[in-house]
């Protein structure tokens, strides 16, 4: 098996599981459940790695792809630390009310 | 790849599969935050640890800038502001997408280690990546009222959008065939117009729709990116986000009645209000009732229900709605919130507002479990929500809303709407509740409305 063919079915099984997983959230949480798969997307900091820390030596093209790479990294964190963030102050929202909640 | 470094990837997937998990009920739902934490960080240092990474300092400054930023806009944003901050974080994700890809490209044809599924890989990282990152763009400035909500739409544009398909498509294969740079900047280019084209000719009311749409994008965008490193992490969790956002698309076009395909090429806001409204708002009258009369049956009810929409957000009146709820229990009388899918820009925007609010989420109930229920209500109160509560809906064929799931107010004894006068909802369409015998409206702006309920009825 090539390695696209193995990367294309760990792809098929991910979107089964996907599938499962999502179908399980409750409704109530879907705005949480938007802003957490918006941090795990940061998950493109990976690339962006991969591509800024490139052994930059022998090649023309050095700063412009450390340049991008950078770019990159910035969006990615924005995105991991915003999206985590977020979704942690709105969870805690949710969670307080459950103590109050009883009551009503 | 070493195989520390696989085993470390895996764990970071398992973990982000928990964390989704976690959010099957509020009680679990941080402790799935904290598992998808774990996770991203694990994966970042994994990827350090990959040889390929020499040079650490742009990596260093990127994240603590990113992190920075983000943190920043996390802890400001206003809850109802929400759409907006997943819009324009989804289109970081796709520019991302878009200079990985290119740097890739980069990197490996210095390196001399181009071959045709790598191009492939590449073009298509580059188009989801390009479109999702304009796409959002685009949704982000009508969210946040920097461009015009309303659907634009021209003769000839489905005919446009598709000969600049095929133009990008031509420049890809060429791309791939003969790597030129110039194909390549040229297909770039076409993806980001048709990004921008696609959302711009989707009405602001179908935003719900929008908004999960572009949210799979960014999970494909970075499974294929995930494709062009041979990266497994950004495979699994590329596909999981994508079809999160799929599902969420799906669940929303569902409660409009309509298909996905329809609401991207619909252009449905676009319909002139006015040519719906005309002939029917005529001949019938509506009751006006005043703050004291729902005063009168809301303290001599048992059970009370508020369906809220975006117009609450907009007033800002879940605080006051939130007060209403203290002073009823006082009276023992049981108040809920009744949401329907689509209420508000988002999904779940409602429940983030009424939760912010001080709402207990016990006491907020989504549609198919609350619709049972209005038969037995005493008062309905709908506060900003539309289209959502017209009976038309179910019983008028020929409405262009006709077939949507709806919140069942009408069955309830009294219904009180406020509103700030008779324009119709995002549909255009007229909403046959207002004339039935049950219905009485309060006319006023939502907050003010709600916060004389609430002092009328603690002096009651």
């Amino acid at each position: 098996m090539t390695e696209a063919m193995i990367a294309f079915y760990v792809f098929v099984l991910a979107c089964f599981v996907g599938y499962m997983v999502v179908w399980g959230v409750t409704p109530s949480l879907h705005t949480p459940l938007i802003s957490l798969t918006n941090a795990i997307s940061g998950i493109i900091i990976v690339g962006a790695i991969l591509v800024a820390g490139f052994p930059s030596d022998e090649m023309e093209s050095i700063g412009s792809t450390e340049i991008m790479g950078f770019v990159a990294i910035t969006l990615a964190s924005i995105n991991i630390f915003g999206g985590f963030v977020v979704t942690q102050r709105m969870l805690a929202m949710f969670q307080k009310k459950k103590k109050t909640g009883e009551t009503a | 790849m070493t195989s520390q470094i696989s085993l470390l990837y895996l764990l970071s997937g398992a973990l982000f599969i928990l964390g989704l998990k976690g959010l099957t009920a509020p009680a679990s739902a941080r402790r799935g935050n904290y598992f998808a934490m774990a996770g991203m960080a694990l994966a970042v240092l994994a990827t350090l640890m990959n040889s390929e990474v020499t040079s650490y300092g742009f990596i260093a400054a990127g994240i603590a800038l990113g992190g920075g930023i983000g943190t920043l806009i996390a802890l400001k944003i206003k809850m109802t502001a929400m759409p907006q901050l997943v819009a324009i974080l989804h289109s970081f994700v796709g520019l991302a997408a878009v200079l990985v890809a290119l740097g890739t490209y980069a990197n490996r044809a210095a390196l001399g280690t181009l071959n045709t599924t790598l191009m492939w890989e590449l073009f298509a990282g580059i188009l989801i990546g390009a479109i999702t990152f304009t796409g959002s763009l685009v949704a982000f400035g009508k969210l946040q009222a920097i461009l015009s909500p309303r659907a634009i739409s021209f003769p000839g544009r489905h005919v446009l959008n598709g000969a600049l398909f095929l133009c990008m498509i031509a420049f890809g294969v060429d791309f791939v065939a003969h790597e030129s740079i110039l194909s390549l900047a040229m297909m770039t280019l076409l993806a980001l117009t048709l990004g921008a084209m696609l959302v711009m000719a989707i009405g602001g009311a179908d935003m719900p729709v929008v908004v999960s749409m572009l949210n799979s994008y960014s999970g494909w965008a970075a499974a294929a990116t995930g494709f062009t490193l041979h990266n497994h992490l950004l495979i699994i969790t590329g596909a999981i986000v994508g079809f999160s956002g799929a599902i969420l698309s799906y669940i929303m076009s569902r409660a409009m009645n309509r298909s996905i395909v329809n609401v991207i090429f619909g252009g449905f806001g676009a319909q002139s209000a006015d040519d719906a409204m005309e002939g029917i708002v005529g001949d019938k009258t509506v009751k006006a009732a005043a703050i004291d009369d729902a005063v009168f049956m809301m303290e001599n009810a048992s059970n009370v229900i508020v369906v809220p929409g975006y117009g609450m957000a907009v007033a800002q009146a879940q605080l006051a709605l939130s007060g209403l709820l203290e002073a009823l229990a006082d009276k023992d009388v049981n108040l809920h919130f009744a949401i329907h899918p689509v209420a508000g820009r988002m999904p779940g925007h409602m429940n983030v507002l009424l939760a912010e609010a001080d709402v207990p989420y016990e006491n907020v109930i989504e549609m198919d479990e609350i619709n049972p229920r209005f038969s037995g209500t005493d008062v309905v109160l709908v506060v900003g929500a539309n289209d959502v509560t017209n009976p038309a809906a179910k019983s008028d064929e020929s409405s262009p809303i006709f077939g949507m799931p709806i919140l069942e107010v009408d069955r309830a004894k009294q219904i009180f709407v406020i509103k700030r006068s008779m324009k119709p909802g995002y549909s255009g369409v007229d909403n046959h509740l207002y004339y039935s015998e049950n219905c009485s409206m309060i006319f006023g702006d939502a907050k003010e409305v709600c916060e004389g309920l609430v002092s009328k009825l603690k002096a009651a």
